[in-house]
């Protein structure tokens, strides 16, 4: 199937979808790293007036990586809700992003119809929405879920606290531990990429991590981001998993490239379930996703970037995960080059989790061999508090001494929270003035050091 | 609940700072304190500080001067990638990977058992200040092996070094390259290990040795680690994954993980 459109005079052709989907995105350096960006703005434009003209049934009938060589495929298609995509069976690309925005669509009505959305659907309509369009859409929706506390509640922000050191040291991690947790943050994960991925490490980081949360009964799930292989084991072992973490792509053989496929996400899915350690729900996957895995790891099949990041949400909400975060500015300025590009890239990849019904959370981050700095990330993270994002990742001080990138501070979320009257997840922040650290009637965390808190011993 | 009076967690004032013990444990920024929700003035340029040092640490030519003098009268060879310069090699990792016309032609087919490159990576800062002083270490720990005369690369990638061992005839290539820089360090190099390297190898065929700086792991020890591996490689003709498996100490030896694993390859 061949796509066309005539501009300012000149006819632009398009070979196939994939071609389309490719031209329509707006700048960034990964598709021009693939070969696949439009190769002038006209052509741009050109590609977004074909797009907007097509059927969104038009996605029900092309795959972009062949049913019979492709899981993610056969996952999105066979798993399709067709009852739910009904009411907008009819509509165009266009006219799909017409109707998203309109009152008529209300948060009932987007939830209704997530199932029947795609990720090349929703791919295809954010290439032609503007910022403003993906955070008015991604506001109006509401993807909670649960295990010791609820996320994602409409007010709420939640945080991942990010306690990550270099040798994985107990207390260095508990230090800073204890700093995000003065913050008031840690309601979405106390999550910890780990130095050493191995089991043997996984288990006593958890170990140090569950003894904490139980000893000041913290209303909260701790993580440690080890492959989820090692994940298995530690259950094997009787390690203290409450959430399960996998790096997810949209493709197999990218998915591959993690060392996983959509089997072990089950099987380590129903391991976790087992031990039943959920208060308030049982969701309890954790995915992490970002703009460029699947053409590092040359998986792409000759998809555009973010089409591609889109497919990860399929995977992702196969398995009703409880948190999931684009990693967005991590992955280097040879797939986003500049501030502009990841934040761009941030408010797509939340507004296309969102609108398929998955809990989206940002890690709003850049590396210091990209064109960015700690104003992109007050840009990005004000954006996408006001798009209703689910929760954003804090590092004590933004600097993560580990993985030798910057995300936001604590101060930054703290910030955040303060500018735009979010509040933490509502049994979290219950705690947090239980302990005596947050003031309700002046609605501040109040500014503590660790000897004036319980806390302060958690530290031996 | 609340006291107005309380002191705040801030290092200034005259008090005694709260957070002085717990600051040992951890290079993290805690304890920065806070005017309103906001750092202070003195962490907010402390760290946009550190970021320039990060981004100069990028944006560097390698000092390929210093290195020279560092190996005294020991012959190397300066090689380019296809990379012209730095704004195109932050955007195209292919071309870092591979030689360009000129250098290719200028290595000699040989016959080594290994050949080790230092190239510029994402830290040139790195490699200038750690790379000559591994080279040497391994060659004192190498001594009954024929290495190959040092190969310096210029906007190079680690697999650079694969194209460089096949046109040179080595049977292994050590790449000693400069990591991603992070605000507190911004000079670790990291090692890439890979047995019968070819152009288009896989990195789940590498082993990698990371954060080696001063504040980091010494090249002593790296060195140490690095030559046990090498003579592993070369009794069972192998690295990576298989080769992780069953070292010592086998927490510090890591796998080339993939790119979006949060990890800090170059």
């Amino acid at each position: 199937m061949s796509f066309h459109h005539t501009l300012g005079g000149e006819r632009y052709g398009f070979d196939d979808l994939k071609g389309l989907l490719a031209a329509a995105s707006s700048q960034r350096s990964g598709d021009e790293l693939a070969g696949l960006a439009a190769t002038s703005d006209g052509q741009r434009m050109a590609a977004r007036y074909a797009l907007a003209e097509l059927p969104l049934s038009t996605f029900l009938s092309a795959d972009l990586v062949p049913y019979e060589e492709d899981e993610v495929t056969r996952l999105i298609v066979d798993t399709h809700d067709k009852a739910a995509f009904a009411p907008i069976a009819h509509l165009t690309v266009g006219g799909f992003r017409d109707w998203l925005l309109s009152h008529e669509a209300d948060t009932a009505t987007l939830a209704a119809v997530a199932p029947g959305i795609t990720p090349e659907m929703a791919a295809a309509v954010s290439k032609i929405m503007r910022n403003q369009d993906l955070m008015s859409v991604a506001r109006k929706i509401r993807v909670i879920t649960r295990f010791r506390n609820t996320i994602g509640l409409e007010g709420c922000l939640a945080s991942r606290l990010q306690p990550n050191h270099p040798t994985d040291d107990l207390k260095g991690i508990a230090a800073s531990t204890l700093d995000g947790l003065l913050y008031g943050m840690g309601d979405a994960v106390i999550g910890i990429n780990p130095a050493t991925d191995s089991v043997a490490n996984g288990l006593a980081l958890l170990d140090m991590l569950d003894h904490a949360r139980q000893h000041y009964d913290i209303p909260t799930q701790t993580c440690v981001l080890t492959h989820v292989t090692n994940t298995i084991e530690i259950i094997n072992r009787g390690g203290a998993v409450d959430l399960v973490f996998q790096s997810i792509a949209g493709t197999q053989k990218a998915n591959e490239g993690f060392g996983v496929n959509l089997a072990i996400l089950k099987e380590a899915h129903d391991a976790a379930q087992g031990l039943k350690r959920g208060t308030v729900g049982d969701n309890l996957m954790y995915f992490e996703t970002g703009q460029g895995a699947a053409l590092s790891a040359d998986a792409h099949h000759g998809i555009d970037q973010q089409t591609v990041e889109a497919r990860a949400y399929a995977v992702a909400r196969a398995y009703r995960p409880l948190l999931v975060n684009t990693v967005v500015g991590f992955i280097g300025p040879e797939y986003l080059y500049d501030g502009k590009q990841i934040i761009r890239a941030g408010l797509e990849d939340h507004f296309c989790a969102k609108l398929m019904g998955v809990p989206m959370g940002c890690d709003a981050c850049y590396t210091n061999h990209a064109e960015a700095d700690q104003d992109d990330m007050d840009n990005l993270m004000v954006l996408l508090g006001t798009a209703g994002i689910s929760f954003l990742i804090g590092v004590p001080g933004a600097d993560d001494i580990m993985l030798n990138y910057q995300s936001l501070s604590f101060h930054d979320i703290l910030t955040l929270r303060t500018l735009l009257n979010l509040k933490p997840a509502p049994e979290f922040a219950a705690w947090l003035e239980k302990m005596g650290l947050y003031d309700s009637h002046s609605d501040k965390m109040l500014p503590l050091s660790p000897s004036q808190t319980l806390l302060g011993q958690m530290i031996a | 609940m609340t006291d107005k009076t309380l002191p705040t967690a801030s290092t200034g004032g005259g008090s005694p700072d709260p957070w002085h013990g717990l600051r040992s444990l951890t290079r993290a920024r805690i304890g920065l304190g806070r005017s309103g929700n906001a750092q202070r003035s003195t962490d907010v340029l402390a760290f946009q500080a550190a970021h320039a040092q990060a981004r100069d640490a990028v944006h560097a030519p390698l000092d390929i001067d210093t290195m020279q003098a560092q190996l005294k009268d020991e012959p190397c060879l300066i090689v380019h990638s296809r990379a012209p310069d730095r704004p195109t090699y932050l955007r195209r990792p292919d071309l870092g990977r591979r030689l360009d016309a000129e250098s290719l032609a200028s290595l000699k087919k040989g016959s080594w058992d290994v050949v080790f490159v230092a190239a510029d990576g994402l830290s040139s800062v790195a490699t200038t200040e750690g790379a000559v002083a591994l080279y040497h270490a391994m060659k004192e720990r190498l001594q009954d092996w024929s290495i190959a005369p040092l190969v310096i690369a210029k906007e190079g990638r680690v697999a650079i070094g694969d194209e460089i061992a096949a046109a040179m005839g080595a049977s292994m290539v050590v790449m000693m390259i400069g990591e991603r820089p992070g605000l507190s360090v911004a000079n670790s190099m990291g090692v890439y290990l890979t047995y019968a390297p070819r152009v288009g190898c896989p990195d789940s065929a590498r082993n990698c040795l990371s954060n080696i700086h001063p504040h980091g792991q010494q090249t002593a020890v790296a060195a140490d680690k690095l030559a046990w591996l090498m003579r592993e490689a070369r009794q069972r003709k192998l690295t990576g994954v298989d080769l992780k498996d069953d070292a010592p100490e086998s927490t510090l030896l890591q796998q080339t993980p993939p790119a979006l694993d949060k990890d800090t390859r170059a």
